[in-house]
């Protein structure tokens, strides 16, 4: 089920002028600057189909940029998002692409400051939801619908059994997980969805395994 | 968890309860909320559609000056004349417009279940409580009732125009408000899902054709036809009047309809009304030649 809630049907409160490309585009910028867990200095973001076609009609512009300054759906502030990032010093650069996508309203997000770099891809599939297609290079499906964790870590025997084990120990609940890596014993991620959020303590205790790289999380 | 209309019927009638209800018993399962964590949840979005219309009725434009004026234009055709389709058809009408002419005009609105189509359920909710005199709860009932319809197309469809045109949008809002008019007028289950139907069916094909890619022209005024006809569609379901095609093969229907719609046609701004000599030429004025 793509949509679990009255709420994703009747709602969210937003500002207009489009939930797909307005508050979609806030939520997916949203999602990347939690992931990166700061805010980014640079963006570069990339606009496929309908997203590229209509982007300045809709405000999926300042929409995005509201999302990577931390603004909700229905933040006042969204519409001079462009601005306040300017001041704040975030550039932002929008490339429209014709490359072809699976999803009509798909946007690849690149961001960063001068220390770390995050590469996401978001689709915005209707009425403000959003998931996550692609984080730095691996395929995923984050709806957003539970909490999660997402770990970047080497692929090494132990390391995912590590990240369960300390779950179970807080009593969090697995409701689903998938594990992916670049190669045999190189980079891999493994995203957990889980019934409750796992809260920082948990993750600095998680961070502190052997093999984690790096660990962020969504909170719902 | 009901998957389908008829699924979602059937659990009311078992149970001997509102379709609301159904939605509400599944979300408090759902999300492990309480019932009155629910209602305040949806009280406040009852609220912004309240106050998104009140807005609309002292009067807006939007950015580009292609919206705005025409709810206030109705008020006031209202209090001088005797409209032709009625009192409370036209008050929806003008309310769903004046939604819509808010969110173009980049206002704070509920999506319900876009932004682009948020005038219909409020349009409708707030013009037939002047005849049917609702509580607050059945008011927010209403938008579980609308919720738990969008609900089914949004999982066995889609509700966004870029993936299905605008018979997913309009059409998906016209036909939640259809059913939850029924609700409050005392129907039952199954005339919910006949009204829902019947609208749904007429929205069939609409494609999402906005000029200049903007949610405006035609998007106010979708809103404005789409509650006026939920508001009918209401009024055969109560007059004891079936879709001949059950709603889910209805959705089933619009489904394909909207997987071979061309993404000319799919809220990407080149094809229908957007590609009309005076489309264009709006287009041109609004973001120069070169765009």
């Amino acid at each position: 089920m793509k949509y679990n809630s009255v709420f994703d049907i009747i709602g969210p409160v937003m500002v207009g002028p489009s939930s797909s490309h307005t508050a979609g585009a806030a939520r997916i910028g949203f999602a990347a600057r939690t992931l990166f867990g700061k805010q980014p200095t640079w963006a570069k973001i990339y606009l496929y189909e309908s997203f590229a076609k209509t982007y300045r009609g809709h405000g999926t512009d300042f929409a995005l940029a509201g999302g990577l300054l931390g603004f909700q759906t229905d933040d006042k502030r969204m519409r001079n998002a462009l601005q306040i990032a300017k001041e704040q010093g975030l550039t932002i650069e929008f490339i429209e692409d014709n490359s072809g996508v699976e999803h009509p309203n798909t946007a690849r997000l690149v961001i960063g400051d001068e220390k770390d770099q995050l590469e996401l891809v978001g689709i915005s599939i209707g009425g403000g939801k959003v998931e996550i297609i692609e984080l730095n290079g691996f395929r995923l499906r984050l709806s957003g619908n539970h909490p999660a964790i997402l770990v970047m870590h080497n692929d090494r025997y132990g390391a995912i059994a590590s990240v369960t084990k300390i779950l179970a120990k807080h009593k969090i609940n697995i409701g689903h997980m998938e594990v992916n890596r670049k190669d045999v014993g190189k980079e891999a991620l493994m995203v957990i969805e889980t019934d409750q959020n796992v809260n920082d303590d948990i993750l600095e205790e998680l961070k502190l395994q052997d093999h984690i790289i790096h660990i962020s999380k969504i909170e719902s | 968890m009901f998957r389908t209309v008829k699924e979602l019927v059937e659990i009311a009638e078992t149970k001997e309860i509102p379709i609301s209800e159904v939605m509400i018993l599944q979300e408090m399962e759902v999300k492990d909320k309480t019932r009155e964590e629910l209602f305040s949840e949806m009280e406040k979005n009852l609220q912004v559609m309240e106050q998104a219309i009140d807005r609309a009725l002292q009067g807006v434009e939007s950015v580009t000056g292609l919206t705005g004026g025409d709810a206030v234009r109705v008020q006031q055709y209202m209090k001088e004349k005797t409209p032709l389709s009625g009192p409370i058809l036209l008050d929806a009408v003008s309310k769903a417009m004046g939604t819509n002419e808010v969110n173009a005009a980049m206002g704070i609105i509920c999506a319900t279940p876009t932004a682009g189509s948020a005038g219909c359920v409020p349009g409708t909710l707030f013009a037939v409580k002047n005849q049917l005199n609702p509580t607050r709860e059945q008011m927010i009932r209403y938008l579980f009732t609308a919720g738990a319809f969008g609900f089914v197309v949004a999982n066995n469809a889609f509700i966004s125009g870029a993936a299905g045109g605008c018979q997913a949008e309009i059409g998906s809002a016209g036909a939640m408000a259809s059913a939850a008019i029924v609700e409050m007028a005392g129907g039952t289950p199954q005339q919910s899902a006949e009204a829902f139907a019947i609208t749904l069916k007429n929205m069939l094909g609409l494609v999402c054709d906005p000029v200049a890619g903007l949610v405006e022209v035609p998007c106010v005024k979708r809103n404005a036809l789409g509650s006026s006809q939920a508001i009918v569609s209401a009024d055969l379901a109560l007059a004891g009047v079936k879709s001949r095609i059950p709603a889910d093969e209805v959705i089933g229907a619009m489904y394909r309809i909207g997987r071979q719609m061309p993404s000319s046609l799919r809220e990407t701004g080149e094809g229908g009304l957007a590609d009309t000599p005076t489309g264009r030429l709006l287009k041109e004025k609004i973001f120069g030649a070169s765009v």
